[in-house]
């Protein structure tokens, strides 16, 4: 029991992360219509650029903040640069420049930063871990980033509905002219969105810099798992975004947890570990197959 | 403006006859690399050009092209690995190292393989086809890196390549005749499914699909057959590629893999015949020069990419058309797209 | 008609744009250097590994003043981006039109597996600095590849030899669900002989851990035996440290996932680690200092085990040379040479066994914290002595 209620822990927190890098990829989609293949190296730059930070300052804060200050200045001119002259192309378009684009961070990153993966401590008032499952010591810096998940979920949500900004934001979505009509540049308005996007993504670099490796390239090894939360989720909609990731998250964790041990009472030996390992990794995708057989437009689908 | 489909004919046949001289050329100028390159940009010339009939032609953007390529070159690699020890694959299926038997496997299976992926994927459209696709061929992807018995990451060995009755793939420039051939058949074909009733009804869908419908037209039923087509051109490409590389490996079915004969398609120009071709020659020569000149070439090719997608209109194809021809964005079976002739992107 | 010409001229321009690539370069006299063709990953995830090896090797190349073994030599290096293609038009054009002869260079297993067999068919020879896979030390061995390293599969025997050493009663397995991962597993269970409570095969694309170290907390192994490369590693290192599993259960690994790079990552986190591996930066052998020190003071870094086998192997080159082997139109006088292993090894001792793969000592490293406070690998015992590889008796050269 107690194994099963840290599996989920552990389900939540790796939702969480996705929900940060898939809520960026979603907000700018759904509302400026551009598929940003490249929101996986605004994530590196987030991380390298905290890591850098803490190992020079030694400061936690500094490091958070430079770290998402960074992802979304290179966001926001990336927007300024290219992006801004995609909105009226297709997809394809799209697709293909941020194809450029993430070739051409990586390779500028290598030549920043170097090849090394980088070092990145937990910051020491998160160390350490609490039993909140008697017997099962679940680490600090874990459970934080839940925290921050869940506030910055809660936080996006008031933005979008509580605010005058998520108000033209909305508006801008369903009619461009409108929100012209009443002043509003929309052209600044969409590249603050796009910052909002990249320092979403910057966030979650900056905070998965102790837990998993900052090194080239980890933009992409996590960029496809976002699309499947996006895609199950219903893309342009951050609901949906929170509900995929934690979904994704939830299958994706315990299929690797349980999957071995029930397939070992199945069929036994060496043979089970290798088909858990090979089943457990397409779980995620058959999973998107089956809700988008049933719901060919995700969970929640945006514009409705 | 008129068409000259046979002025256009006597053209493609002279560019093919000057395109087989090429290794002659290369053996006279000391350069006998560049008929193994060559051959690779042929094989990515039918891969472009099989992703440009969905992408170019039916408007459906796939970015998992790359599954179709890989299953094709998995298909050769297989039947291969089965032929020594006598084993049959499945205790069905005997290994061969035959052409003649192989590549029609690698379309079967590619084009299995395309409609089991596309019943599903054409299900959705616009940005939610594109992530499903791409998510698709990653899920392929991670099948055949962890599947130990061909090798896995490490991919799978073919020494000898496939026979084709008397001729040997082994020899580079009976690869790259038999390349050009594949070549020029696949666009003999896409030229004219493309000029068919079937090629016009995929166009009409691209333009506007629900004038399509409302015509009492099914797309699903066009768009998934384009769609299978488009894989079983991919699978030839693989399953010739693998001859030619003699070697199968997942890296065949990396995403980046699909992203590159994207890029190959706008580069050349989309829409186009011989546009992929071009493309798939522009990005192997400038990854190869790139590569030759800096190790960080990877910083040059992206602003190049994005410097195409922005500022070129039509990709390289544009560069020799005879004067922009108007898009009307007609009816269904409107104007036929023609060679090398440009037309603007999505319409 | 304009139609027409645009046709050609487009032909004329391919034609033209392969022919004189920039691949061609002119034939060089006989007075020129060696030449010597450098296939490696300078981008992408293996980047690090890529770089050490060149800069191992070309650090040999300074030492000998532009020489190896008295010869001159010159060192042209490409990437592979760690795709098997690339590698393979990289060799095809330093093989057909450069007409290199000698090769080397290449960090993975599947970049070898597409280069190798070209190489071997056009004459030329390959001596590998580091991916050594099993089919090319057995059935596939050849008289002009030659492994530097090891055999891939030595590195997890000497681990679990280590964990045999260290009496361990039950271990858990865990390695990335890819060919490398299952090789490292049969490598360990070679020479471990314990009970293993369970395998687990992680994904390659994974970068949570989470649910796999619940399990080795739920199983209480005596110890862990993990494979995961580069930044994977890292990353499971990490969790593995914060889910307090590293005081409870310590971890016993081959040399590919605690190198002096990824400990420099991974910190404190790496304390208490057995490491089985063929080489370290501590090694009491005076070519080991010698390297050790000159290559700190060009690049300002500890050099990882990749950088000693880029040098050992430029070294092994220089040893073939001085014995009669700086012809390479001769490949069986270079073979001659090459077979004397005539070099100051950084390792020590090092001969080449009968599938020309080495045959080498083993040692078991540990994490521990050095003079200056940080973590650093120390050299602790030799577990294997004259160890070659399980493949060798399926050789026939």
């Amino acid at each position: 029991m107690a194994l099963l209620l840290e599996q989920l822990l552990n389900g939540l927190q790796l939702g969480v992360m996705l929900f940060l890098l898939a809520a960026g990829l979603t907000l700018v989609f759904g509302i400026m219509g551009v598929i940003n293949l490249a929101q996986g190296s605004l994530y590196m730059v987030g991380a390298f650029a905290g890591a850098a930070l803490a190992a020079r300052t030694g400061s936690a804060t500094l490091s958070l903040l430079g770290g998402i200050a960074a992802a979304a200045a290179v966001g926001m001119a990336m927007e300024l640069a290219v992006l801004r002259r995609l909105y009226r192309r297709g997809h394809l378009d799209q697709v293909l420049a941020t194809f450029g684009m993430i070739l051409f961070l990586n390779q500028a990153m290598t030549m920043l930063a170097g090849r090394q993966p980088l070092f990145v401590a937990v910051p020491p008032a998160l160390e350490g871990a609490v039993e909140i499952i008697p017997g099962v010591p679940y680490p600090v810096y874990r459970l934080a980033i839940i925290a921050v998940g869940i506030l910055v979920a809660a936080g996006l949500w008031l933005l979008i509905q509580r605010t005058r900004l998520g108000m033209l934001v909305r508006a801008g979505a369903t009619n461009r002219e409108m929100v012209r009509a009443l002043g509003v540049d929309i052209r600044l308005l969409y590249t603050l969105v796009f910052g909002l996007g990249a320092l979403l993504a910057g966030l979650a670099g900056v905070m998965a810099g102790p837990v998993f490796s900052v090194q080239v390239g980890m933009g992409e090894q996590i960029l496809i798992t976002t699309f499947v939360v996006v895609v199950i989720g219903g893309i342009g909609s951050v609901r949906g975004a929170f509900a995929g990731a934690m979904l994704v998250g939830l299958v994706d964790t315990l299929l690797r947890a349980f999957l071995p041990d029930l397939l070992r009472g199945a069929i036994g030996g060496p043979d089970a570990d290798a088909l858990a390992g090979g089943l457990a990794s397409m779980g995620i995708y058959l999973l998107m197959a089956i809700v988008l057989l049933v719901r060919p437009r995700g969970l929640f689908p945006a514009h409705a | 403006m008129r068409e000259h489909p046979a002025r256009e004919r006597a053209a493609l046949l002279l560019l093919l006859a000057a395109a087989a001289l090429l290794p002659f050329l290369a053996t006279a100028l000391g350069s006998p690399a560049t008929v193994p390159l060559a051959s690779r940009i042929v094989i990515y010339g039918i891969a472009a050009a099989s992703l440009n009939l969905i992408l170019g032609h039916g408007g459906l953007v796939s970015f998992g092209h790359a599954a179709f390529y890989g299953l094709g070159g998995y298909t050769v690699g297989i039947l291969y690995a089965h032929l020594a020890p006598g084993d049959p694959f499945l205790g069905l299926i005997p290994g061969s190292n035959q052409l003649a038997v192989t590549l029609p496997a690698a379309l079967l299976v590619g084009g299995l393989g395309a409609a089991a992926i596309g019943a599903l994927s054409l299900r959705t459209s616009g940005v939610q086809f594109i992530m499903i696709t791409l998510a698709f061929a990653q899920m392929l992807y991670f099948l055949f890196a962890s599947l130990s018995a061909y090798g896995g990451d490490d991919g799978l060995s073919v020494r000898r390549p496939n026979l084709l009755g008397p001729l040997n793939l082994r020899d580079p420039a009976t690869m790259y005749w038999v390349a050009l051939g594949a070549l020029a058949l696949w666009l003999a074909f896409q030229r004219r499914l493309v000029r068919s009733r079937f090629g016009r009804v995929l166009e009409g869908i691209r333009q506007n699909e629900a004038r399509v419908v409302a015509s009492g037209i099914r797309p699903y039923p066009y768009k998934l057959a384009a769609f299978v087509i488009a894989g079983m051109g991919a699978a030839l490409a693989g399953a010739l590629m693998v001859n030619a590389m003699r070697f199968v490996s997942p890296d065949m079915l990396h995403w980046t893999k699909s992203g590159e004969l994207m890029v190959m398609v706008i580069l050349g120009g989309i829409g186009t015949l011989l546009g992929p071709v071009l493309g798939a020659l522009a990005l192997v020569v400038l990854e190869t020069g790139l590569t030759a000149l800096t190790e960080n070439w990877q910083v040059v090719l992206g602003p190049i990419l994005v410097v195409v997608v922005l500022f070129s209109q039509g990709g390289l194809a544009a560069l020799f058309r005879r004067r922009p021809a108007s898009d009307a964005p007609g009816a269904a079976g409107g104007r036929l797209p023609r060679l090398l002739s440009w037309r603007r992107r999505h319409g | 008609m304009l139609h027409r010409r645009g046709l050609l001229a487009a032909g004329a321009l391919g034609g033209a744009a392969l022919v004189a690539s920039p691949l061609a370069r002119p034939a060089l006299a006989q007075a020129a250097p060696v030449r010597i063709g450098m296939i490696t990953s300078l981008s992408g995830p293996g980047a690090y590994l890529g770089q050490d090896i060149r800069d191992g090797f070309l650090l040999a190349i300074e030492q000998g003043g532009g020489k190896l073994g008295g010869t001159p030599v010159a060192l042209l290096v490409e990437d592979d981006g760690l795709k098997p293609g690339q590698g393979k038009q990289i060799a095809e054009r330093f093989v057909g039109n450069e007409k290199i002869r000698l090769l080397t260079g290449i960090v993975f297993s599947n970049v070898l597996g597409a280069v190798l067999p070209d190489v071997l068919d056009a004459g030329a020879v390959y001596a590998s600095p580091n991916a050594s896979p099993s089919n090319f030390a057995g059935r596939d061995c050849h008289r002009n590849y030659w492994s530097i390293a090891w055999q891939n599969d030595s590195l997890h025997e000497s681990a679990g030899q280590a964990a045999q050493n260290l009496g361990h009663k039950r271990m858990f397995l865990l390695a990335a669900n890819y060919q490398a991962g299952r090789d490292a597993i049969a490598g360990f269970r070679r020479m471990y002989k314990g009970e293993v409570l369970g395998e687990i095969y992680t994904r390659l694309d994974q970068t949570d851990y989470a649910a796999e170290l619940a399990r080795i907390r739920a199983a209480r192994p005596d110890a862990v035996y993990q494979f995961h490369p580069g930044g994977l590693g890292i990353a499971f290192l990490r969790q593995y440290a914060q889910a307090g599993l590293a005081e409870l259960v310590p971890q016993v690994v081959a040399a590919p996932s605690m190198d002096s790079t990824t400990l420099a990552a991974v910190g404190e986190a790496a304390l208490g680690m057995t490491v089985g591996s063929h080489w370290n930066s501590d090694f009491d052998v005076p070519a080991s200092r010698a390297f050790v020190a000159a290559f700190r003071a060009k690049y300002d870094r500890l050099p990882t085990y990749y950088a000693q086998q880029g040098f050992d192997t430029a070294l092994a080159i220089g040893g073939a040379f001085r014995n009669g082997g700086a012809d390479l139109a001769d490949t069986e006088a270079f073979r001659k040479g090459m077979l004397k292993a005539d070099f100051a090894s950084t390792r020590g001792r090092f001969r080449f066994g009968p599938n020309q793969h080495p045959v080498q000592d083993w040692f078991m490293l540990k994490v521990e914290r050095g003079a200056d406070g940080k973590p650093a690998l120390v050299t602790k015992a030799k577990i294997l002595s004259d160890h070659g590889d399980a493949y060798a008796a399926q050789c026939r050269l």
